[in-house]
């Protein structure tokens, strides 16, 4: 079977390097049957890479220890659900995984826009084709799942932070928001080489970035809600180098995302958005360089291996070749239109790209401050939560207060008055939910309050555009409230879609808001019967319990819950120990309040031979307003990337046009 | 097991080569240049069109919603309506009786004329 996986790599490898060769010639020189030749071959790298997907499933399915990668990853005690996460759950695995994913995307980007496109794709085939090969490559000759051995009797397990149900969807939904970025990257990159800038190529891969952007967004909460859950701090995000590595390329979808909108409508920022999409692909293969190279450390980073420099090359190719493309078609995509208004809907948006794209850097430059350290001075030094919080307040803020004002914008210019219209019920709503705050004492941290404050103000700003767009549609002649609502959303699902996005982000920020600036906490080492409190709630120790799970044994610490005095249930938390991997993790408890949207998050740090233990207690208010706010998030998301028939009819007349002038 | 395995291999090769050489087996394909001078002009000028039409909808709905006010949409209004009639001009410049109304639904085209032109066999 290893053999049979080994040959599926080697059959892929040679598919891309002829796409990415006899493509690249066939485009040069405008050939035909060399192209789509050169194209089937894209599609069937898919075909064989499913194979050798096929081949390591079945490994892991088998408990077929003969493969090294398998034994690494897994063991006879493991449970099948999580045997066959083993699949992502290293080096090799996972870039097979995004390897699967990249050929797929590759496949689907290609046969979806053959009609809208048909001149560039000739150029994205290979463009698509030349970066698939670098990670064939490396399966085929760095990092092979397909290594053999004598087979042990049982294997090594697998990593116990990643045996939790959000690590079965994590991965793989991280892996499709960053492949998914390659797609937008090839396109543009294809533009650019067969000197077709015009709208298509942006249409194309308009939607590939809206669902990579979205993937990628659920996925850095969902490793949010698993870091909350399986770490045991109490916290969710940690500033972590890996943590940043996706968020990086997040916020450079989303500054793209916003721009392109400037160039659709005003035929501006041409160059700025092939800059963003670039960035975004780039910054997404220097994540996966920081995962999967360990050359930080990271309680993300689960290995540490000699791919680094091969991933270093690679990036070190595609800033090289796409700054020359970009430089080189400069007068190509230079384009005369200029800001009318330092007021208009996209000044605004150019405001939140250089917000978006200077908080990307920022990030990047405190990722890399270790590296650059440690390569100018020898010394490995890191900057920690204070620099990262510190900038995201810098850029936070004022993005959510553009997030406010942009949308009662108009495009090209606004006057005040009209400005001062749209924004006056939201500030007064702001205002009052400010001050009430402050009077209940959410003082204490000016950024916690301010934010707050912005929210309310993005909130109301976003109900007052429904409400005054569904009158509007009303007022033009639609039957009920309703129908005037979906009529509404329908015939400009960006822009609402966008809204309920913008309405996630709020949520989020006062989810974040709430759970770091107003979270309390308390510690004791308790006896069975003694009590510990939080503002709001007592915990009695009642005993502890063991229990023998599956391929782990469980400790509990059982408390009894008092909220305000009463009984309010009971939690029980504790430590599992897991034999084969010989690691001890914490099970936290967490009790969800949904109407406050608040948690009690308790740890038992410690069981002594005393019968006592050592626990701490939290209380996070508003913290659940972080998964709910992914919840709307995804709702905005499919609202905005569902296909939009207009634009469809806009495009086949223009084409249909196009033809009969040649005719 | 073994040998059904290794056949079965074969075969998906083997389908896997020939989906790949199919284009190839259909007879030699011409050489075509890049020429698109007209057709990028041309394009430009569409998407001229397109987004000065869009841009007057969405004027006409945030001036419905209050977003732009009267003084702001009738100066707005001019100048987007001489873009659109300048793009008009443009296009039927340099195909009179070809271009279409605008608003008219058209056909599904199975291909880009730019690309079927430069891309298919003579």
């Amino acid at each position: 079977m290893a053999l049979l996986g080994r040959a599926a790599l080697i059959a892929t490898l040679a598919l891309l390097v002829f796409a990415a060769l006899v493509g690249g010639y066939a485009a040069l020189r405008a050939r035909r049957d060399l192209a789509e030749s050169a194209r089937n071959a894209l599609l069937a790298s898919f075909a064989t890479t499913a194979a050798a997907s096929a081949v390591l499933v079945a490994g892991f399915v088998r408990r077929d220890f003969a493969l090294v990668y398998v034994a690494d990853h897994s063991s006879r005690q493991l449970p099948l659900v999580y045997t066959l996460a083993g699949f992502w759950s290293g080096e090799a695995g996972s870039l097979l995984l995004w390897l699967l994913v990249l050929t797929g995307m590759s496949a689907i980007a290609i046969v979806c826009n053959r009609r809208l496109v048909a001149d560039v794709l000739p150029w994205t085939v290979p463009v698509l084709a030349a970066i698939t090969c670098f990670f064939a490559f490396v399966l085929v000759f760095v990092s092979s799942p397909f290594a053999t051995q004598r087979a042990p009797v049982n294997g090594a397990g697998m990593n116990v932070s990643l045996q939790n149900p959000y690590m079965l969807v994590h991965p793989p939904l991280l892996y499709l928001g960053y492949v998914g970025l390659t797609i937008p990257f090839g396109f543009a990159m294809a533009a650019m080489l067969s000197r077709r800038t015009d709208e298509r190529w942006l249409v194309a891969i308009r939607r590939w970035t809206l669902t990579s952007w979205t993937l990628l967004g659920v996925a850095i909460l969902v490793g949010a809600r698993w870091a909350y859950e399986t770490i045991g701090w109490g916290g969710y995000y940690a500033w972590d180098p890996v943590e940043n590595a996706a968020l990086m390329p997040w916020l450079a979808s989303t500054a793209f995302l916003h721009s392109v909108m400037v160039q659709e409508k005003k035929a501006m920022l041409r160059v700025w958005n092939v800059i963003l999409v670039s960035l975004a692909f780039w910054l997404s293969i220097f994540g996966t360089f920081l995962t999967r190279s360990g050359v930080v450390n990271s309680i993300h980073s689960f290995s540490q291996s000699s791919i680094g420099a091969w991933f270093l090359g690679f990036i070190a190719i595609v800033t090289a070749v796409a700054t020359v493309l970009i430089l080189k078609r400069l007068p190509v995509l230079r384009t005369p239109s200029r800001l009318e208004s330092l007021a208009s809907r996209e000044a605004a948006f150019l405001y939140n790209n250089l917000l978006l794209v200077a908080f990307a850097l920022t990030l990047l430059w405190g990722v890399a401050f270790p590296l650059v350290s440690q390569a100018l001075r020898g010394q490995t030094w890191s900057v920690g939560p204070p620099y990262y919080n510190f900038f995201l307040r810098v850029f936070g803020l004022p993005l959510l207060l553009l997030m406010a004002v942009g949308p009662v914008i108009a495009w090209r210019r606004a006057s005040l008055r009209s400005l001062a219209r749209g924004l006056g019920w939201p500030a007064l709503a702001a205002g009052l939910a400010g001050a009430l705050l402050l009077a209940g004492g959410a003082g204490s941290s000016p950024p916690g309050l301010a934010a707050y404050t912005f929210a309310v103000f993005i909130l109301g700003v976003i109900v007052l555009e429904f409400v005054r767009g569904t009158r509007a549609r009303k007022a033009l002649g639609s039957a009920n409230w309703a129908g005037a609502f979906v009529s509404l959303v329908a015939r400009n699902r960006r822009r609402y879609g966008g809204y309920v996005s913008h309405a996630a982000v709020a949520l989020l920020a006062i989810g974040i808001a709430g759970s770091s600036a107003y979270a309390s906490s308390a510690s004791a080492r308790l006896q069975p019967g003694q009590t510990i409190s939080v503002p709001g709630y007592t915990l009695r120790y009642d005993g502890t319990t063991f229990r023998r799970g599956a391929n782990h044994d469980e400790l509990r610490a059982h408390l009894a819950v008092f909220r305000n005095g009463k009984p309010d249930g009971s939690v029980a938390a504790g430590k599992n120990n897991y034999h084969v991997e010989a690691f001890f993790s914490n099970a936290v408890a967490i009790r969800t309040d949904w109407l406050r949207a608040e948690d009690l998050f308790v740890i038992a740090d410690q069981f002594n031979r005393d019968g006592s233990v050592d626990l701490r207690v939290i209380v996070n208010p508003l913290v659940d307003l972080i998964w709910i706010a992914g919840a709307v998030f995804l709702v905005g998301s499919l609202i905005a990337m569902w296909p939009d028939a207009c634009e469809k009819r806009r495009l086949a007349r223009r084409t249909l046009e196009l033809r009969l002038a040649r005719a | 097991m073994q040998a059904l395995i290794v056949a079965l291999s074969a075969l998906a090769l083997a389908a896997v080569v020939c989906f790949v050489a199919s284009p190839l087996l259909r007879g030699p394909a011409p050489v075509h240049d890049y020429a698109a001078g007209d057709d990028a002009a041309r394009l430009a000028a569409l998407e001229r069109r397109d987004r000065a039409l869009a841009a007057l909808k969405e004027l006409e709905f945030d001036h419905r919603t209050g977003k732009v006010s009267d003084r702001d949409y009738h100066g707005l209004l001019a100048g987007l309506r001489a873009e659109a009639a300048d793009a008009l001009r443009t296009i039927t410049a340099a195909a009179p009786d070809a271009a279409p109304r605008p608003h008219a639904r058209p056909a599904r085209p199975r291909r880009a004329p730019a690309a079927a032109a430069r891309w298919s066999r003579r």
